[in-house]
């Protein structure tokens, strides 16, 4: 897939993201739009992982560690076809649904319960540190918030991440410096996060988050350095709809009805305009 | 085993046991948190580098990456004091390890009150309390060296997730070679007719000899072992509480939601034993040899005898 093919996938992915959101009222939408090029970045082209493989040996694992963000995932998995759009559009937040709040093994693509923060980081060290052990060729994956970074759990991963030297293993910080009650700096300071990792016996690389090329580039950039990779993706949180952008209360607010037009205008208005490029 | 009258510690079987498994089980892991030592698994991971992963002074971390660990195939063991692994890691345990159902078996090594002057930091007395509320996690507390070995036999092949509890002390005898150890299954050691004790792990070489004395005494007393703590075995528990006027529960636990509440929850249910639970009070608890500890509290077998006395005759 190419770059442009790529931006309209995550236009489109956004757009089934906000129409998702607000036919059930519910979910994180700054965080999911926060990392919609992350995703499609990984997953159209990056992640070696079908449907029919993922559970196989060598198939590259994705952990979503920041698990609120968890509707665009649901529509990058039902777009690649691990899981039914239409099961998806029925089901999601409704009564006994495979399709809640924060990922669960009962979603095809999904291999662990994640969304109490800090825990996804150790899994992919589980992980990436197996893999290494039998000699598999299998990389994996692994997608935080910046105000995850706070969570204890995620430095006691970093630090054995860094003595096993797991260069099998990426972590990605969707960096947008807002959580829910405000400015990452001003909640519980993280930054600078590249520092802090490069000490803890990483390889650093800084992109801009939401440019798909960018942060395709980063993801398939050869480790040669035998350390455990670190994408910071500096982003905009509620990113490509105006109203939600930079803003903490958009981590889980719902569209009005007229937010809900005007962010379907501005999203057909991006489609056109990369259908012109 | 050596000499079948040896007494050994758990470590020292589980460490043997282990030893054996690996080689049968290609994927068998032990994972350590800065513990091989205190778990007696030096001579193991000096013998299985390649079978062993040592996090540090990281307990949540651990479980986490066991986790990840056993998601990709591996079998590890996770072996830290029970008082950290049960709590400081509880929430790595429900989420990372029981909701995923990953194959992590957790032993809670040091447990109970066998730290003895480390104090209540390093005390378990809360651990069956926590993991036993925790959804599609096993918990055993195993008693002696045959049914620690029959117990990790089962663990090697088993692919749930399960926390043991073990203690330091080298383990009095109860059983024989031939012991069989089936999950989900209590057993009686002793039959009576006036009152039957449930136990498990060490204590219930205390509950044994207190049934002694309170045979010699003249009251009928039967022993009944729950090291099976989760699965609980609710049709001998059902038929405990019709068949016996007082059921008392002895165990190195607070008595707040340990094995005299999983007991009582079924006993309950019948209307007819009385029940009494026997443990730490819900305090700090008092610092000294794990003997003397016991003597204080009333569980040493003096002392559970003395306890099951007053209770028939209130």
């Amino acid at each position: 897939m190419n770059t442009l093919a790529l931006k309209k996938k995550a236009v489109q992915l956004r757009k089934r993201t906000w129409q998702l959101i607000y036919n059930h009222k519910n979910g994180h939408t700054g965080s999911d739009l926060s990392c919609a090029d992350i995703l499609v970045a990984l997953y159209y082209d990056v992640l070696k992982q079908t449907p029919d493989t993922f559970e196989t040996p060598d198939a590259d694992t994705y952990i979503q560690s920041k698990g609120h963000a968890v509707e665009i995932w649901y529509e990058v998995l039902a777009d690649k076809g691990y899981i039914d759009q239409k099961d998806l559009d029925k089901r999601y937040s409704t009564f006994n649904s495979p399709y809640i709040g924060h990922p669960t093994t009962d979603v095809k693509g999904m291999e662990f319960h994640t969304g109490s923060l800090g825990h996804g980081l150790g899994l992919g060290v589980g992980v990436a540190l197996a893999a290494k052990m039998d000699g598999r060729s299998k990389h994996t994956y692994v997608l935080m918030g910046d105000g995850e970074q706070a969570e204890g759990s995620v430095w006691e991963a970093a630090m054995a991440a860094g003595n096993y030297s797991l260069d099998n293993l990426t972590a990605i910080v969707d960096h947008n410096n807002l959580q829910i009650t405000g400015t990452t700096d001003t909640v519980m300071r993280s930054n600078p996060i590249n520092s802090k990792y490069e000490s803890f016996g990483w390889d650093v690389i800084e992109v801009n988050g939401n440019d798909i090329a960018s942060v395709s580039n980063a993801l398939k950039k050869p480790n040669e350095t035998g350390k455990p990779r670190l994408i910071v993706a500096n982003t905009i949180k509620g990113r490509g709809i105006t109203v939600a952008e930079n803003r903490a209360d958009w981590h889980h607010k719902i569209p009005t009805q007229a937010e809900y037009e005007e962010g379907i205008c501005e999203l057909d208005a991006q489609m056109e305009a990369l259908d012109h490029e | 085993m050596s000499k079948t009258d040896e007494k050994l510690t758990a470590n020292a079987v589980i460490a043997q046991t282990l030893d054996e498994a690996t080689k049968t089980d290609p994927n068998l892991l032990v994972v350590t948190c800065d513990s091989r030592g205190s778990a007696g698994l030096v001579p193991f991971t000096n013998a299985h580098p390649d079978r062993t992963v040592e996090m540090g002074i990281a307990e949540q971390n651990t479980v986490t990456v066991a986790s990840g660990l056993a998601h990709e195939g591996k079998h590890p063991f996770v072996f830290s004091p029970a008082s950290f692994l049960a709590m400081r890691s509880i929430e790595q345990v429900k989420v990372d390890v029981a909701f995923n159902k990953n194959n992590v078996k957790l032993i809670g090594i040091s447990g109970g009150n066998s730290y003895t002057w480390l104090g209540n930091t390093h005390h378990s007395l809360n651990d069956v309390a926590i993991t036993r509320a925790i959804p599609d996690l096993e918990v055993y507390q195993p008693c002696d060296k045959y049914q620690v070995k029959a117990l990790f036999k089962y663990l090697v092949k088993s692919d749930k997730p399960a926390y043991v509890r073990i203690g330091k002390r080298k383990l009095d005898n109860v059983y024989h070679e031939d012991f069989n150890f089936v999950p989900g299954k209590a057993k009686m050691i002793k039959d009576g007719k006036n009152v039957c004790l449930v136990s498990t792990g060490e204590m219930l070489y205390f509950a044994l000899q207190a049934a002694e004395k309170l045979e010699n005494e003249g009251t009928s007393t039967a022993v009944v072992d729950l090291a099976s703590i989760k699965p609980l075995d609710t049709e001998m528990l059902g038929k405990l509480a019709q068949k016996f006027d007082y059921i008392v529960t002895v165990e190195e636990h607070d008595v707040i939601n340990g094995i005299g509440a999983a007991v009582a929850s079924e006993v309950a249910k019948y209307g007819h034993a009385k029940l009494d639970i026997l443990g730490f009070p819900d305090k700090p608890a008092i610092q000294g040899t794990q003997d003397d500890v016991f003597a204080y509290y009333g569980l040493d077998s003096g002392g559970i005898a003395k306890s099951v006395k007053t209770f028939i005759n209130k």
